[in-house]
């Protein structure tokens, strides 16, 4: 929580000496409060305002990194608790529960394509940020080799579920250096700060109360170990859903350091469609981390591209440059499609062309940031405006076709869009971005 | 340092919209329905009251959907274009709390069916169920306001929800509908301007505010949910901050918008990183469902059985 320049003021000597180059105390509090001068050039700074000012200029959220290499992530480090209020900034990472119970080639098999399962949607890759595994074999000798086995099939991210003290030393050791995270249930997590602190591990304070885990938690800050995550433990969606926004809310609005951390939610296995209306309350409201009881492709494909909307910037203009986009690799007598610059039009309409396995142009005036049907109606996608586009990109110098695709929903501007173009034949596409793909088999066989 | 829990009181309350009419109302529903009346955001029971649970309705059509999930043709089977057997089934079976009427098949492009052919169907569907009902058009202005004239006169005192007005086309609908007692719902574009002008133009033509449901304008999760939900949550945190021109309930219509994604249809064969398509119908539903749930949607309207489950359960739990 920022403090004011009065506040600071009141732990400042206030003898004006002016030692810190500033004349007067007053005016070095202003100046520290608009963080322009540093607490450092007082030379008669007490103890005290030490204390006060560092606490103070600590983001309310501490941000923790996970993992090493290319498949290290980021949580936490948030500020707000609404994304239009400026934006969410470290996506929720999704984990994939194992355990080492089962036969080693079923584990082996199942970490190696959840390691490899990748989707790309809208110019992004999306993939999971690594693995949760369970000792529920209860032998530390299964565990070991399980995080072996992990260790070569992976780069990504391990979080260490274990409640067996020994055991969980043991891991942390064979993962030294890999920033592993640990878990041991309701056990008190207190005893494995050095060993974290030694190994470079995070480690997941749980409890079911809320009074229960702030003692836990405070008890952790004071001897300066701050790697933490929470982890609220609820009955079912809704509780989460509370909890996750009381512990995030304490954190951000009321400054409570011992929830300034980013919160695990280990989702219980059960009915798969539960499961994901689950994984959505975790995702939109405040889950630094999910951990997914076991890896399913469809399951996955649709929180990833949840995941990818809630965490996309609200600030970012939600358009595209006005230019001429290639699809694979065109030649000058590839097809030419047009339509308008708003994000999510351009990278439909891109992937459903894609998808439809040919090369092609893709002409995209400035449209303002709109929609087909919304650019139409307001006279920025017409036979005027697109002509103009293509005369200022010197379309026909740039491909040899002289057919033009437009959306099927602005088929009524044909007319002019021939007026403008003179030289070239205007075809009629289909509405819906979905329907390009038999479209384009029938427009290139004829 | 002791913990307090944080709360943060509303200034103001959601307002209520009641739905359907019994016979003493001078309809013929057996049952009516209320929404509305938080005061606090969506589940936060902690801090505020949620007086009535968010509602679930079912859509049945007209005429069948052109493009429509495998997996949702494979579930209502040969009801799908007998609009009152389907009714009854998605209460009997799903439990679904009202039932939309979609009447695309009025579209001219569509089918063109006469105003007179949609009152029929209406017909049909009031007489097969007794839960209230919302009546849903399309975009074709004139032919829309031709057939919701119709239907809202020959559903006259039923307190229907008659589903949608815009900015550019709500003088017909509206006048219509509080002619013949019905609810409207006033759909804006993903914009917090535009949904509180509306709804002032409604006032302005003396439409009471009390029956007026928003739609800020669902969308499918991958197809600008994130636009959806965060007008949503500002809709949401302003009509409970007091702003008396946002502080109707508002729908949302998760069916809809994902029964249309590539993601609800595509099979694995064409598509193997996306996993096996019977599922992905629910599953791209319940997704959309739940999040535009959690941005303050409190009636959902929607398609498929599985989804109603989930949704159902969750909102039985208080989420």
């Amino acid at each position: 929580m920022a403090l004011t320049g009065l506040e600071i003021f009141k732990l400042l000597p206030k003898t004006n000496c002016g030692d810190c180059g500033v004349p007067t105390c007053l005016a070095f509090a202003m100046k520290l409060a608009q963080k322009k001068a540093e607490l450092s050039e007082c030379p008669h700074a007490s103890d005290e305002a030490e204390e006060v000012l560092g606490a103070a200029s600590e983001p309310p959220m501490r941000l923790i990194k996970v993992g090493v290499g290319a498949d290290a992530f980021e949580v936490g480090g948030e500020t707000e608790m609404f994304r239009h209020e400026k934006t969410f900034y470290h996506q929720t990472a999704l984990m994939i529960g194992i355990n080492d119970s089962g036969n080693k080639e079923s584990i082996t098999k199942t970490i190696k394509e959840a390691d490899a399962f990748c989707i790309e949607r809208v110019g992004e890759e999306l993939h999971i940020d690594g693995f949760c595994l369970s000792n529920t074999s209860g032998s530390e000798e299964k565990y070991l080799e399980t995080i072996e086995c992990l260790m070569e099939n992976s780069s990504k991210a391990i979080l260490l579920d274990c409640n067996n003290p020994d055991t969980a030393m043991a891991a942390l050791e064979k993962l030294d250096g890999r920033r592993p995270l640990l878990h041991t249930g309701n056990g008190d997590i207190s005893r494995f700060v050095e060993k974290a602190q030694e190994h470079g591990a995070s480690l997941v304070v749980s409890s079911d109360s809320m009074d229960d885990l702030a003692a836990h938690t405070e008890q952790i800050i004071e001897t300066g170990f701050k790697d933490l995550f929470l982890n609220l433990k609820s009955k079912h969606a809704g509780d989460r859903l509370r909890s996750n926004t009381i512990l995030r809310r304490s954190a951000l609005r009321r400054g409570f350091k011992p929830f300034g951390f980013p919160q695990v939610w280990f989702v219980e296995p059960g009915d798969e469609y539960e499961l994901l209306a689950m994984a959505t309350v975790g995702i939109c409201k405040y889950s630094g981390i999910l951990v997914l009881p076991e890896f399913k492709k469809e399951m996955l494909m649709t929180l990833f591209t949840l995941r990818q909307n809630i965490y996309t910037d609200p600030q970012k203009p939600i358009q595209v440059e006005p230019k001429i986009y290639t699809i694979g690799e065109p030649r000058p007598d590839s097809p030419v499609f047009v339509t308008t610059n708003f994000s999510l039009t351009y990278f439909i309409v891109s992937g459903e062309i894609e998808n439809g396995g040919i090369s092609a142009w893709l002409v995209i005036p400035d449209c303002e940031g709109m929609s087909v049907l919304t650019a139409w109606a307001a006279g920025k996608f017409s036979g005027e405006t697109i002509g103009k586009f293509a005369r200022e990109i010197k379309l026909e110098e740039q491909v040899d076709m002289r057919e033009i695709i437009i959306p099927g929903y602005v088929a009524s501007i044909s007319g002019d869009l021939e007026d403008a173009m003179p030289n070239w034949t205007v075809i009629v596409g289909p509405q819906e971005a979905v329907d390009l793909g038999p479209f384009i088999r029938n427009y290139m066989q004829r | 340092m002791s913990f307090e829990i944080p709360k943060e009181p509303s200034q103001s309350h959601i307002r209520t919209v009641k739905i359907g009419a019994t016979p003493e109302e001078g309809g013929t529903r057996t049952s009516t329905l209320e929404i509305g009346g938080t005061t606090a955001l969506p589940f936060h029971a902690f801090e505020g009251e949620s007086p009535r649970k968010p509602l679930i309705a079912m859509e049945v059509f007209d005429s069948v959907p052109s493009r429509f999930p495998q997996a949702l043709l494979d579930i209502y089977g040969d009801v799908i274009d007998k609009p009152g057997e389907m009714a009854k089934k998605c209460i009997d079976e799903y439990g679904a709390d009202l039932i939309s009427i979609r009447l695309d098949g009025t579209h001219p492009d569509k089918g063109d069916k006469s105003p007179e052919e949609a009152a029929e169907i209406v017909n049909e569907v009031r007489e097969c169920v007794g839960i209230p009902l919302i009546i849903t058009g399309h975009a074709n202005f004139n032919k829309n306001n031709d057939v919701m004239k119709k239907v809202a006169e020959v559903l006259s005192g039923e307190n229907c929800l008659i589903n949608w007005v815009e900015k550019d086309n709500y003088k017909t609908i509206a006048a219509c509908c509080l002619a013949h007692g019905h609810c409207v719902v006033a759909q804006s574009p993903i914009d917090v301007n535009i949904a509180k002008q509306l709804n002032i133009q409604l006032s302005d033509l003396s439409f009471p505010i009390d029956k007026i449901i928003m739609d800020p304008l669902s969308s499918a999760v991958g197809y600008g949910l994130e636009y959806s939900y965060s007008i949503m949550e500002r809709i949401r945190s302003d009509g409970l901050a007091g702003d008396d021109m946002l502080r109707m309930p508002m729908m949302i219509t998760p069916g809809h918008e994902s029964a249309l994604c590539k993601e609800s249809w595509a099979s694995e064969q064409d598509m193997p990183m996306w996993g096996r398509e019977e599922l992905r119908a629910a599953h791209w539903e319940i997704v959309t469902a739940t999040s535009l749930l959690l941005a303050g949607g409190e009636l959902l309207i929607m398609y498929h059985p599985k989804g109603v489950e989930v949704i159902k359960k969750l909102i039985g739990e208080e989420l």
